[in-house]
């Protein structure tokens, strides 16, 4: 059996913390994801931490804004991560959905979080 | 139109530049000062991406920067010129010939050799030396991370 994919969620301020524990809530599943926040970071020192977060284990990075440091940071590491992939505009339901799809390729598993983040977005 | 912000911030494009000053001051331009950014393709393209439709993006070389500088002093858009350090910015104002009047620090994080001024703002006796250069010089220093906090001025960050 292969590795199950880790994730990472780098956000401003509190919200990856609070996305973590709200996703544990819900779904039960502990240890899935792991928070990073920017607070405080240069780029060099958020590289650090998502680098430190990833831990050499396959995965997906969240973030939370395209327009980021969060975003930038992921995107830098990538390239020396080839099991990694990043996903932008970070929301609850791809969150639930990711925990509960670990077992595919961290490629599937970034395309898969794009489509159920974009399919929970919705108005009235 | 004047230069809207000249910005240093060790994060260059980020939310706060974007989002948090892009927005009240209408950016159009974000120029991003930066030999080492400006000198590789892959480095370009991320920070390209992160930049929002409706913005367009410039990512030079200093060299450039001081060539260009009077052009983006007469852009009909508002223009955002970051730089990631003092150093390259306190060149940029000397090389640009008084076009730029007014420095914003919006991002010097904490690193070996640095002293905290405040939260955002650590600096080395060397930046201290180039922010009273900059203030002889009659350019208007203050550190305000987003235009919702208050200015400080550099005379009190210097003590």
């Amino acid at each position: 059996m292969t590795q199950e994919l880790h994730g990472v969620i780098v956000a401003h301020a509190g919200l990856a913390e609070a996305l973590v524990h709200a996703v544990e809530e819900i779904s039960g599943v502990r240890g899935a994801l792991t928070a990073v926040t920017n607070t405080g970071c240069d780029r060099t020192r958020l590289e650090e931490r998502v680098l430190e977060a990833i831990d050499d284990r396959p995965g997906v990075v969240f973030v939370d804004l395209r327009s980021g440091s969060c975003f930038v940071a992921a995107m830098r590491l990538r390239a020396g991560v080839p099991d990694v992939r990043v996903v932008s505009g970070v929301n609850l339901a791809m969150l639930l959905d990711f925990v509960f799809h670990r077992d595919e390729t961290p490629a599937e598993a970034a395309t898969r979080a794009g489509e159920v983040g974009v399919q929970a977005i919705a108005g009235g | 139109m004047a230069i809207a912000l000249c910005r240093v911030d060790d994060r260059l494009i980020h939310g706060q530049v974007v989002i948090g000053w892009g927005g009240p001051l209408r950016a159009k331009l974000i120029v991003l000062v930066d030999d080492a950014v400006s000198g590789n393709d892959w480095e370009r393209d991320i920070y390209s991406l992160a930049v929002p439709k409706g913005i367009d993006v410039e990512i030079v070389s200093e060299a450039e920067a001081e060539q260009r500088c009077p052009e983006w002093s007469r852009d009909a858009r508002p223009v955002i010129i970051l730089t990631a350090d003092l150093e390259t910015m306190t060149r940029l104002v000397r090389g640009t010939g008084g076009l730029i009047t007014r420095v914003n620090l919006g991002g010097i994080h904490h690193a070996p050799g640095r002293t905290e001024r405040l939260r955002y703002v650590y600096l080395t006796q060397d930046d201290v030396d180039r922010l009273r250069a900059l203030e002889a010089a009659g350019v208007a220093v203050t550190a305000q991370d987003l235009p919702t906090s208050t200015p400080v001025p550099v005379s009190e960050l210097l003590g």
